[in-house]
C-alpha cells in the first residue's frame, strides 16, 4: 500500500535512528506524529468501548430488601446499609419522624465515601470537600457533577424497604 | 533582502503546523472522551453514537496529518 510505505529507500535502522542532525529533526517529529496518531487511535477505542457498553446496557432489576427497623433510626441518626448489592454501601438518614432519605454512599466524583453532616444538613465528601444536597443528592460545591444515586424507599408497617434506585435523571 | 528558506525548513514548518494541528485536536478528543464517560455514567446512553463519530472524525483528520507528515518527510530526504 504505497500510504503506508517507508518514506526512504533506506533500511528502518537508518530512517528510524539517522546520524545526520538536519535528519535526525525530521526522524523526531515523525516519530511524535506516529505517537500523537495512536493517541487518537486510543482515544477513538475509548469511545467506542462507551458506545458498545451502552449497546450493551440492560437496566438493572433492583430487589425489594428491608434496609431497617423504624425505632432503630432515630431522628438525625443515620444507618448504613448494603444495596442493591453486598458491595455497594448506602447511607439512610431519617430526617424527621415520618421521612428519611438514602443515597448511595460512593462519592459521584471519585468513589469516597460520603458521610452525614448534621450541622450543614448534607452529605459531604471528605476526600475534595463534594456536598450534596440531603434533599434530592444533588450536588452542592466541589467536583461532582453527578448526583447521589437515591435509593427508592418504601415503608411497609415498621419497616423500610428499599425498591430501586434513581440515578439522578431517570429512574431505573 | 532576506535569503530564501531551504526545503528542509519549509519542511520543518509544515511538520511543525501538522503537529500544532494534531495536538489541538487530540485535546478536542480527551475533552469528548471523558464528557461522553461522565455522560454514560449518569445514564445518558444516547450520547455514545454521536461521540463516536465525532472522534472518528478527528482520528482519521490525524491520521491524514501522519501521513502529510510521512510526505514531506520523504520528499526532503529524496532532495
Amino acid at each position: 500500500m504505497p500510504w503506508f510505505r517507508r518514506p526512504s529507500s533506506q533500511p528502518l535502522w537508518k530512517d528510524e535512528f539517522s546520524i545526520l542532525t538536519a535528519d535526525e529533526r525530521y526522524v523526531n517529529r515523525r516519530q511524535l506524529t506516529k505517537f500523537l496518531t495512536l493517541t487518537s487511535l486510543g482515544m477513538l477505542v475509548g469511545n467506542l468501548w462507551i458506545l458498545v457498553r451502552s449497546w450493551l446496557y440492560r437496566a438493572p432489576v433492583y430487589p425489594a430488601t428491608p434496609v431497617a427497623r423504624l425505632d432503630e433510626v432515630p431522628v438525625g441518626s443515620i444507618k448504613i446499609f448494603s444495596y442493591p448489592g453486598p458491595r455497594e454501601a448506602c447511607i439512610l438518614v431519617r430526617t424527621s419522624a415520618e421521612s428519611w432519605v438514602a443515597y448511595s454512599q460512593k462519592c459521584t466524583h471519585l468513589s469516597c465515601a460520603v458521610y452525614y453532616a448534621r450541622q450543614a444538613n448534607r452529605l459531604e465528601c471528605p476526600c475534595h470537600e463534594g456536598y450534596f444536597s440531603l434533599t434530592d443528592g444533588h450536588v452542592l460545591q466541589g467536583p461532582p457533577r453527578r448526583p447521589l444515586p437515591r435509593v427508592l424507599l418504601e415503608r411497609r408497617g415498621e419497616a423500610l424497604v428499599a425498591v430501586g434506585m434513581d440515578l439522578g435523571d431517570k429512574e431505573a | 533582502m532576506t535569503p530564501p528558506r531551504l526545503p528542509q525548513n519549509r519542511g520543518l514548518t509544515a511538520i511543525d503546523g501538522a503537529m500544532a494541528l494534531m495536538v489541538i485536536l487530540l485535546i478536542v478528543q480527551v475533552w469528548l472522551l471523558s464528557a461522553t464517560l461522565e455522560s454514560f455514567l449518569a445514564g445518558h446512553r444516547e450520547a455514545a453514537l454521536p461521540a463516536v463519530i465525532i472522534s472518528a472524525l478527528l482520528f482519521l483528520i490525524c491520521l491524514a496529518l501522519y501521513l502529510f507528515v510521512d510526505q514531506v518527510d520523504a520528499e526532503v530526504r529524496r532532495h
